[in-house]
């Protein structure tokens, strides 16, 4: 993966492997905001937001620091840190500088903290050994790909909302069978690249 | 102490059936039998070891920056944990891969640390850990007893084969798809207990 060009990372990482569907990486958010379209689409824009900061801060934490030191042993507790304290950081300003836009994706801000999908793609790139270019790219389409599987996945809940789903499947079991039909369908991605 | 915070993560607050924590893992790593016990084992020590430890210090952990603290705290053990595996455990270290440092954002981890070990004595904080930790690690084992057997058709558990069923196998189940299904379906069999006790 070290060479990959842009367009692989960006085919693969929104398609082939979708951080929602064929990683499972955001699982808790996918599930639980997701009833309504909207908030999928403020909570898939936040993420992108902080996903595309956290990887520029965690790589040059890496080259800077841990490498420097040599103590990558520390890398899992720095990374949470700093997407902790970049989580944090972002709603001051946002608060400051965009009202509107803290306003809409207010409740979602602290949420993207305990998101496995930050800190996931943070130590993928790691993992790839992604240069800063790519690390960002990777981090960018990652996050687009959550948002797009979010968004489908609450269009699908809004409209089943009506439906005559029994008693046992309510709420959650029926929405992971959904996704679980979902998941098929990106299941045709595989093999592309 | 009571033996009651032991119990109550086992089956009546199981974490992953009735809270839905901790879904990740829970869907990622059961293409096995093998993987879903390792994952357990290593989240419950995880959550074990951090229960005590923000139980011991709850009274001088000054309240607004609990959050961080305790995440510091998780941290620093599941990169234990981490280097435990995959000094000893090579071929679970590389089968979970990336869900091993993620066990610091498993929501289970830091909901038990706030609800609980940061209120409570130590020895009810691991109890607690030690239930909830059993109760996550069950869930796992049957979703990757069920998984594995529906896609392969026989269980494998640490390099020895326990049984093969010469029936077809189902690939699909250890594809993302069937952890979404086999979830759903059980947490739909859960609900469907739990309705026709109450």
């Amino acid at each position: 993966m070290e060479n990959a060009s842009i367009l692989t990372i960006v085919i693969s990482a929104i398609l082939v492997n979708n951080f929602v569907l064929s990683r499972f990486l955001g699982i808790c958010s996918f599930i639980g905001i997701s009833q309504k379209v909207e908030t999928a689409l403020g909570l898939g824009l936040a993420d992108i937001f902080v996903m595309a900061m956290a990887s520029v801060f965690a790589y040059f934490a890496e080259v800077y620091i841990l490498e420097y030191f040599n103590i990558q042993y520390l890398r899992v507790v720095m990374y949470i840190l700093i997407i902790a304290s970049l989580v944090q950081f972002v709603e001051i300003v946002l608060k400051k500088v965009l009202p509107s836009l803290y306003q809409a994706l207010g409740i979602f801000l602290p949420l993207i903290t305990t998101n496995c999908a930050v800190l996931g793609v943070a130590l993928l790139n790691v993992q790839y050994s992604f240069n800063l270019v790519q690390s960002v790219v990777h981090s960018v389409a990652a996050a687009v790909g959550f948002t797009m599987a979010i968004v489908i996945f609450a269009f699908i809940r809004e409209k089943m909302e009506s439906n005559d789903v029994p008693q046992a499947f309510k709420g959650f079991p029926i929405a992971l069978i959904t996704a679980s039909l979902l998941s098929f369908a990106f299941l045709g991605f595989q093999g592309m690249i | 102490m009571k033996l009651s915070s032991f119990t109550n993560g086992l089956i009546k607050e199981n974490p992953v059936f009735y809270q839905l924590l901790g879904m990740c893992p829970t869907l990622a790593v059961t293409t096995s039998l093998q993987n879903g016990i390792g994952m357990g084992v290593a989240t419950t020590s995880v959550l074990i070891a951090s229960n005590i430890l923000v139980s011991l210090v709850r009274k001088i952990v000054p309240d607004k920056i609990r959050i961080p603290i305790f995440i510091v705290v998780i941290a620093t053990f599941v990169s234990v944990v981490e280097m435990l595996l995959e000094g000893f455990v090579p071929p679970l270290y590389n089968a979970l891969g990336l869900f091993i440092p993620l066990i610091v954002v498993n929501c289970i981890i830091l909901a038990r640390a706030e609800a609980f070990a940061y209120e409570n004595g130590v020895l009810d904080s691991m109890l607690d850990g030690l239930g909830m930790g059993l109760g996550f690690t069950l869930a796992l084992t049957l979703l990757g007893f069920i998984r594995e057997f529906l896609g392969t058709g026989g269980i494998e558990l640490f390099g020895t084969t326990l049984f093969q069923l010469p029936i077809p196998a189902t690939i699909s189940m250890i594809l993302p798809p069937g952890a979404f299904l086999v979830m759903g379906m059980l947490i739909a069999l859960v609900n469907k207990i739990s309705k026709k006790e109450a």
